[in-house]
């Protein structure tokens, strides 16, 4: 076999070998995208959410994303406590400002972030927020961590104020629209 | 010897289509249903696709003349703004959706009703048979979402029978409460003619007159789309792996010819 | 006959791992260096075919089972949330309903072809029989499958095919009410359905492994149906079938893409889109069309236990076939007789199939497209057909083997195919790469 016919059958040979792997790999996607959220799932990724019902002091807990999250209007002596406290005190500190768009509504995800269980509405703790009754977290009125195993402050979600009273939670604000805080 | 082969092959293929082709025809002659005139449909083919302003005329047919007594609650509000069907814009969408009213609960655990948001499903006009049945002399509406799917004939059949209401023939009994209608099985329906009227349902500008046969064909086109949002999407996944086939068979093809060159077979 | 050139690891890794596991070796010698005769044409290609079949229905099963809800409330509404929220549900779904129909036909085709080329025929008997086991654990599977979308038909073919087992007498109604559950077919056996359906694939693989290792001690058959005689008359499995089932796997999946992109009902049955109501029966039960050969059989009986009977008996007879048949030659081309009865059998079973899809009465046969009415009533025909399915078997088989004079055999693969390619040297097989 002189040498021209050598390439030449190796090229048809690799050439088919190539559309074959990359047609059995273009194939697999299906199967590993179809484990990915759905449709119907990710079009619960953003939910609106009315402000107006909601008075001063009330909490709300609402479902986003197949978890809880609180929403508190807060009174003036809550927004005080909260910021008012040095960040000396706070085992994850942050100020109370970053975490509120508008001082008066607390928008946190309601997952203890020691091991994942709901804090109540109920029980204020020592600091006026949340206790978690499974293993004793003190959240503050900014839901941040103050006395318990609890490593970091209850987490904020993105969201968005549409208007003053209606929020969409799952949104990052757009730059415009977010107020700036200290 | 091959060619012999090869021709008792293809009488096996046209045995075995008539198989499946007598599975589907043999028990349409016995339903003594009139067959639907085919008709033309922008989506046929290959490369058919669906026509948007025709889906979106259909929506509303459906929505002002269906909705009423039929529930679509296999769609989501969201599906009418996603590629592949009216594709209204997302503001649309929101806006048909809050036109709506769905079922909540209050936090006393009674329910009551919110308006809809894209990612709720179509709501069902009835809360449940029994319910429908009481409402519509003891017949079922069915639910319209595969309804193109359910139905032999598809679009052809549902313009068929929406068009085709008339009066039964001399002789021919027809119940109290009932419609006569050749394209339905028993021919007679419990449905009422739903387009009585050309105008019945009034179209943006820029649209083809609403008579009767357009309003039924575009509900039918609506209906095809309910059933089959991935149509569009399917078809064209569809020709880009033929392509692909066709050309790796013929490098197949090339190749098997090349390994057996040098050997007697 | 087995490979004569045996695998030889080269490097540390591989020698370390044959020394423990001979997995290489396995694939080497029975994928790679196996002698396959020379002269299968594309008829043979469909052994590959269906183990492709078979991993794509695993595949695209296990991954609609992430989805589906196997409960009567939820079944045709997880089916249709597939087809519309699922990334590529639509695709995965339409892949695995039309995978079964490929499948069968690509199963029938594979049976036709032993029945044709006597690969029944000794010492092959155990592969076929282990074929037969296969075919009827596929029926079995497709049944199950097919009940899981909780559709009219679904629920009504369920119905209908579990009331087989009333049929036997004294213990029937409580072997029914077993399989169902309940006292009709409900959610109980819906659930069971599903688990019974995911169960059955894994089965069909493991005979598929026993079924190919049988192939392996004898060896393919071939086209001449006649042994292979020497390395002269086989190639290595690869490249020379290796590209040959490749090409032939690639058309096949082109006609299965066809269905699965531009017409992916035309074979199913419009009425599984009405959800199942147990209220109210179709008008016209109707199985998938790989059944209806065995459908129109049942029907053709007036007698319900016997109906059964005969259709079960319609597969079964075919395990009998290595010992039915008395002829010495295998290849029905060398069979004039049995190559005509072969198409007649064909022919009547196709007949079987389009009656099997027909209304249960009586009345006369219409020919499809051509809208004719034929002067015999479905019922005689049926039961003619019926008949003469029986006495192919039972009767002709027998016969033709003994008083057929076979067409002259020739001496051995690597001569015929010289005498069909006009003499000449013998062309000696592209040298092995580098070993």
């Amino acid at each position: 076999m002189d040498n021209a016919n050598v390439t030449r059958r190796d090229f048809l040979y690799v050439a088919t070998t190539a559309v074959v792997g990359v047609g059995a790999t273009v194939s697999l996607w299906p199967f590993i995208d179809q484990m990915n959220p759905a449709a119907d799932t990710l079009a619960l990724k953003e939910v609106e959410f009315d402000l107006a019902p909601v008075v001063a002091g009330q909490i709300v807990t609402i479902e986003w994303q197949k978890k809880p999250v609180f929403i508190r209007r807060r009174t003036a002596e809550e927004i005080q406590a909260a910021e008012q406290t040095p960040l000396s005190e706070l085992k994850d500190p942050q100020t109370d400002q970053a975490r509120v768009q508008k001082p008066e509504w607390l928008i946190l995800v309601a997952t203890c972030t020691h091991l994942g269980c709901v804090p109540s509405n109920q029980l204020k703790g020592d600091y006026g927020g949340w206790l978690c009754p499974c293993h004793g977290s003190h959240y503050d009125t900014s839901g941040r961590i103050r006395k318990g195993p609890a490593p970091q402050n209850l987490a904020v979600p993105p969201y968005a104020f549409l208007s003053d009273t209606k929020v969409l939670i799952g949104a990052a604000p757009k730059p415009a629209a977010q107020a700036n805080h200290g | 010897m091959p060619r012999i082969t090869a021709l008792l092959a293809l009488l096996a293929a046209v045995g075995f289509a008539g198989l499946v082709y007598a599975a589907e025809e043999a028990e349409d002659a016995e339903h003594e249903a009139k067959h639907p005139e085919p008709q033309q449909w922008s989506w046929s083919g290959p490369f058919g696709h669906f026509d948007r302003q025709q889906l979106q005329r259909g929506y509303q047919v459906y929505k002002e003349v269906c909705a009423a007594c039929h529930g679509l609650r296999l769609v989501a509000f969201r599906n009418l703004g996603e590629p592949g069907g009216p594709e209204f814009s997302a503001a649309q969408v929101k806006a048909l959706a809050a036109a709506v009213q769905v079922n909540a609960l209050d936090d006393k655990g009674e329910t009551i009703q919110r308006p809809a948001t894209p990612a709720d499903r179509f709501p069902s006009p009835y809360p449940n048979e029994l319910a429908a049945r009481a409402a519509n002399n003891g017949a079922l509406p069915p639910d319209l979402s595969v309804i193109a799917k359910a139905r032999h004939g598809g679009a052809d059949y549902i313009h068929a029978l929406l068009v085709g209401y008339s009066d039964p023939p001399a002789g021919f009994q027809l119940l109290p409460g009932l419609s006569y209608n050749p394209y339905f099985e028993t021919h007679q329906i419990a449905m009422p003619p739903p387009l009585a009227s050309d105008g019945q349902v009034t179209w943006p500008d820029g649209n083809p007159a609403a008579t009767k046969d357009q309003m039924a064909k575009d509900v039918a086109a609506f209906l095809t789309w309910a059933a089959e949002p991935k149509m569009e999407e399917r078809k064209v996944l569809g020709v880009q792996v033929m392509i692909f086939l066709a050309a790796l068979s013929g490098l197949l093809f090339f190749a098997y010819k090349r390994v057996w060159r040098d050997v007697d077979h | 006959m087995h490979g004569t050139h045996s695998y030889k690891p080269t490097t540390g890794f591989t020698k370390w791992l044959d020394s423990r596991l001979p997995i290489i070796r396995l694939v080497d010698e029975t994928l790679m260096q196996f002698p396959t005769p020379k002269n299968l044409n594309y008829w043979f290609t469909f052994g590959g075919i269906l183990t492709f079949m078979l991993g794509v229905q695993i595949i695209s099963g296990i991954v609609l089972a992430m989805h589906y809800v196997p409960h009567e409330a939820m079944a045709f509404d997880s089916v249709e949330r597939i087809m519309r929220d699922v990334n590529y549900g639509w695709l995965l779904r339409y892949m695995h309903s039309n995978g079964a129909s490929m499948f069968f036909i690509a199963v029938y085709i594979h049976i036709f072809r032993g029945l044709y080329y006597g690969s029944y025929k000794a010492p092959r008997e155990v592969l076929w029989l282990l074929g037969i086991l296969i075919y009827v654990l596929m029926m079995a599977t497709g049944f199950l499958g097919y009940t899981l979308p909780w559709g009219q038909m679904s629920f009504w073919g369920a119905t209908v095919i579990t009331n087989f087992f009333s049929a036997i007498p004294l213990i029937g109604e409580s072997i029914t009410q077993w399989l169902w559950g309940s006292f009709a077919v409900d959610n109980a056996t819906l659930q069971r359905f599903f688990s019974l359906h995911y169960l059955l694939p894994f089965v069909i693989a493991g005979v598929v492994v026993l079924h190919i290792w049988a192939l392996h001690v004898p060896g393919n058959n071939n086209p001449l149906g006649i042994d292979v005689k020497g390395p002269a008359d086989t190639v290595p499995f690869h490249p020379y079938y290796t590209v040959k089932d490749g090409f032939a796997l690639v058309v096949f999946v082109l006609f299965f893409s066809w269905f699965i992109f531009f017409d992916p009902n035309m074979l199913g049955h419009s009425d599984n889109y009405i959800p199942a109501n147990r209220l109210v029966t179709p008008k016209h039960i109707v199985p998938e069309w790989y059944y209806l050969p065995l459908y129109a059989i049942l029907r053709a009986v007036p007698d319900k236990l016997f109906g059964v009977i005969l259709m079960f008996g319609a597969i079964f007879v075919w395990a009998f076939l290595p010992w039915l048949d008395t002829s010495r030659v295998r290849s029905a081309r060398f069979r004039p007789i049995f190559k005509q009865l072969f198409w007649i059998l064909m022919v009547v079973i196709l007949i079987l199939g389009y009656l099997g899809a027909q209304t249960a009465d009586d009345k006369n046969v219409v020919v499809p497209w051509l809208g004719l009415e034929l002067p015999i009533g479905k019922l005689l025909l049926a039961r003619l057909c019926t008949l003469y399915y029986f006495i192919h078997f039972l009767v002709l088989t027998p016969l033709v083997g003994v008083i057929e004079t076979p067409l002259p055999t020739p001496e051995s693969i690597s001569k015929a195919v010289l005498a069909k390619n006009g003499g000449g040297v013998a062309a000696v097989p592209l040298a092995k790469a580098a070993e």
